[in-house]
């Protein structure tokens, strides 16, 4: 356990916990952003260059602000008038709880992922792209063509409907 | 405690928060938050078990969170896609409101 690592796991618990439960949901949009950047740190650690890099690109670039835009689109920025909890809460936390308990049992009961000490391994981008462009270029090209189908339905569900009720 | 079990641990301790969020909170764009957190901590195990498997030459682990990372794009901006379009019908993003279909 390294003061490093101990640092970005607190910050980046502390800051999704900040995103659960905030009332005004911009400051929850800003506390993600924490949380996003944490994990890139912890990529980072794990040796994991590009990974990290591309979550930054990818999380703190885009997604963040996409949903700041729709946070600010929808209004939901004013704070709302009633419990920002739902009513039946308690089961929803309990089952967290639960599904946390198992995984932490599992995890410190293993005896497959007890004392594995390997040197970090040396990536490059190269054989990152060597490996992108021949053995996984088929899930490439698929995600490629999903990419392009978000786009289209995303601008064709949020476009604006010409006829119909409001 | 190895890191590996330490990594393992607040990926699930993520997991579980994001999870809370998604069967608490009201409004729909948390709940999506909620989601990302979930595949972020996916991402976040298979990075490290790729760090401290058998053979992190065979780079898996990291091909598998770039795909991950592509296809959570492509949710986030759909789900948020239908977040608008149902506050522009129902004027709200309250998810207790939006229950035409409830039966």
């Amino acid at each position: 356990m390294t003061v490093p690592f101990a640092i970005i796991a607190f910050l980046t618990l502390a800051s999704a916990v900040a995103a659960m439960s905030l009332r005004n949901l911009v400051h929850c949009a800003l506390t993600l952003m924490l949380t996003f950047a944490g994990l890139a740190a912890l990529y980072l650690q794990l040796g994991a260059q590009f990974v990290g890099f591309a979550q930054i690109l990818v999380y703190l670039g885009a997604v963040a602000i996409l949903i700041v835009f729709a946070i600010l689109l929808t209004r939901a920025s004013e704070p709302p008038r009633r419990s920002r909890f739902s009513a039946t809460w308690v089961v929803g936390v309990g089952i967290a709880a639960g599904v946390f308990g198992v995984l932490s049992g599992v995890i410190l009961s293993s005896r497959a992922i007890a004392g594995v000490l390997r040197p970090p391994p040396d990536l490059t981008v190269r054989q990152i792209g060597d490996q992108l462009m021949g053995k996984y270029v088929l899930p490439l090209e698929v995600i490629g063509l999903l990419l392009t189908a978000a786009l289209i339905g995303a601008a064709i569900i949020a476009m604006h409907e010409q006829r119909g009720s409001k | 405690m190895t890191p590996l079990s330490l990594y393992l641990l607040l990926s699930a301790l993520l997991f579980a928060i994001g999870l809370a969020g998604a069967l608490t909170r009201r409004n729909a764009i948390i709940v999506l938050i909620g989601i990302e957190l979930m595949l972020n901590a996916a991402n976040l195990n298979f990075i490290a078990f790729w760090r401290y498997g058998p053979n992190p030459e065979a780079l898996a682990g990291v091909m598998f969170v770039i795909f991950s990372i592509g296809v959570a794009a492509a949710e986030a901006a759909v789900g948020l896609a239908l977040i608008i379009a149902a506050y522009r019908h129902y004027r709200t993003t309250n998810l207790d409101e939006i229950n035409t279909m409830k039966g």
